[in-house]
């Protein structure tokens, strides 16, 4: 199988994978990058577990084709945290907040939720739930998570 | 084993030159959000995938004696725009109600009045905006309005050497209020059971001066119901009209709603007879100048 050479900024870093033309982001920063932060639940855009930014905006890395990312600048989970290792505000307000259960859905519901507060940095308990609509979770009934985000934001604010 | 190769041109002549050399192995892909989970789901894909998204200059929304509103711009774009929020209300609330923001954030409108599923959230919106889509091709442009431009389930009149560049709504389309209703189970990632658009003009005292109804998986394809159009011109904004209009969509000389998983048929005219009456009256309280 044909491969392609893909150069990209990935958390930062300038990065170039070399990897088979018909693989798409996720699996490029999972099986190539070895970043398995993003999940692969059902593979075609319904879940959001594989959320990832592209260019500051969420997308579905299983629907992304690795060849449209050259020259982009992919955000994962990953590279939320500070160079000290200290957590992403959002990180911090789901860990402080009990938004994690089994934990599938949390990178993705994470980066929805940065991308969120990057746009529209207080949003409304609808503009949280809007913000993660893509983004399933099957453990809880979203509660904390809203409640995280809004904590996160508010953090943010204080700390602006 | 899925296999393709890809090219990314950055010029429409780039992309001719391509369809041109692949001829039948080629397809056209833009944000990919339908196009990836068909190849995914086929488990087969088109030898090349030609990639629509180094077009940048597609992306724009313009107000210029009419709309303008580029192939490639993406829903996201259209659900953060002032003035499609305002002045094309219906396809901001289409365009804000599909899939989620990581599929709006990358899903193109060319790509969705393209993919033409029935239940396509732009297609009912652009009907009643009168919406014309310019199509590209080698030989030129030519024009195609959207009530023409499907021509059955995930069918067009799009040829396989022609690009969607451009979708235009006329200037007329300003004195027009709009709204669209989608009917679904969640707000988020579904299609919809029924979509109804709705746009209205009215003059002296309330009475209609022009109707338009575009619904949304109610037949093979988007379908304008101009029976009921027609039935409204000339009336008064009342409930009893409204509600005669509703019924006159929902009955088989405006649609053609099926049984389906999702949803029967006779549940889907319900929606319809209910959903117009409603549309009509909030498209009516948008209409910013007589």
């Amino acid at each position: 199988m044909k491969k392609v050479s893909v150069s990209f900024t990935l958390n930062g870093d300038a990065v170039t994978a070399e990897v088979p033309v018909t693989w798409n982001l996720l699996k490029t920063l999972r099986d190539y990058f070895e970043l398995t932060g993003a999940k692969e639940g059902c593979g075609v855009g319904e879940c959001g577990a594989c959320t990832v930014l592209v260019d500051g905006e969420a997308v579905n890395s299983c629907l992304y084709p690795v060849f449209e990312v050259e020259g982009k600048s992919v955000t994962t989970i990953e590279g939320l945290a500070g160079e000290d290792g200290a957590l992403h505000p959002v990180q911090q307000a789901f860990l402080e907040n009990n938004g994690v259960q089994c934990g599938f859905c949390t990178s993705g519901m994470i980066m929805s939720a940065k991308a969120l507060l990057d746009h529209t940095p207080s949003p409304s308990e609808e503009e949280i739930r809007e913000g993660i609509a893509g983004n399933f979770c099957r453990c809880t009934g979203y509660v904390q998570i809203v409640e995280a985000i809004d904590m996160a934001a508010k953090k943010i604010k204080q700390a602006g | 084993m899925i296999d393709y190769d890809y090219r990314k041109p950055e010029t429409l002549e780039e992309v001719f030159g391509l369809l041109r050399e692949y001829g039948p192995d080629a397809a056209l892909i833009a944000g990919g959000t339908d196009v990836m989970v068909k190849i995914r789901n086929m488990k087969k894909a088109p030898p090349v995938l030609v990639s629509l998204r180094g077009l940048t200059d597609l992306r724009y929304i313009r107000k210029n004696g009419g709309y303008h509103i580029g192939g490639l711009t993406t829903h996201r774009m259209l659900e953060t725009s002032d003035l499609v929020r305002e002045e094309l209300t219906a396809l901001y609330e289409g365009a804000s109600r599909i899939g989620s923001v990581q599929v709006r954030n990358v899903a193109t409108l060319a790509g969705n009045i393209c993919n033409a599923a029935p239940s396509a959230d732009t297609a009912g919106p652009l009907l009643v905006l009168d919406a014309r889509v310019v199509l590209q091709g080698p030989e030129g442009r030519r024009t195609v309005p959207v009530a023409e431009f499907f021509t059955g389930p995930y069918k067009t009149v799009r040829r396989p050497d022609e690009v969607v560049v451009e979708v235009e709504i006329p200037e007329e389309t300003a004195g027009f209020g709009s709204a669209y209703f989608k009917h679904s189970r969640r707000k988020a990632m579904n299609l919809p059971i029924l979509g109804v658009a709705v746009s209205v003009k009215l003059s002296e005292g309330d009475t209609v001066s022009d109707a338009r109804i575009g619904l949304t998986v109610a037949a093979p394809t988007p379908v304008r119901a101009r029976k009921a159009e027609d039935f409204l011109k000339g009336k008064p904004l009342s409930d009893d009209v409204l509600a005669e209009a509703g019924r006159i969509a929902a009955s088989p000389e405006c649609c053609a709603p099926r049984d389906s998983l999702r949803c029967a048929a006779w549940y889907r005219r319900e929606i319809i007879e209910v959903s117009v009456l409603r549309m009509a009256k909030l498209a009516a309280s948008r209409i910013k100048s007589r």
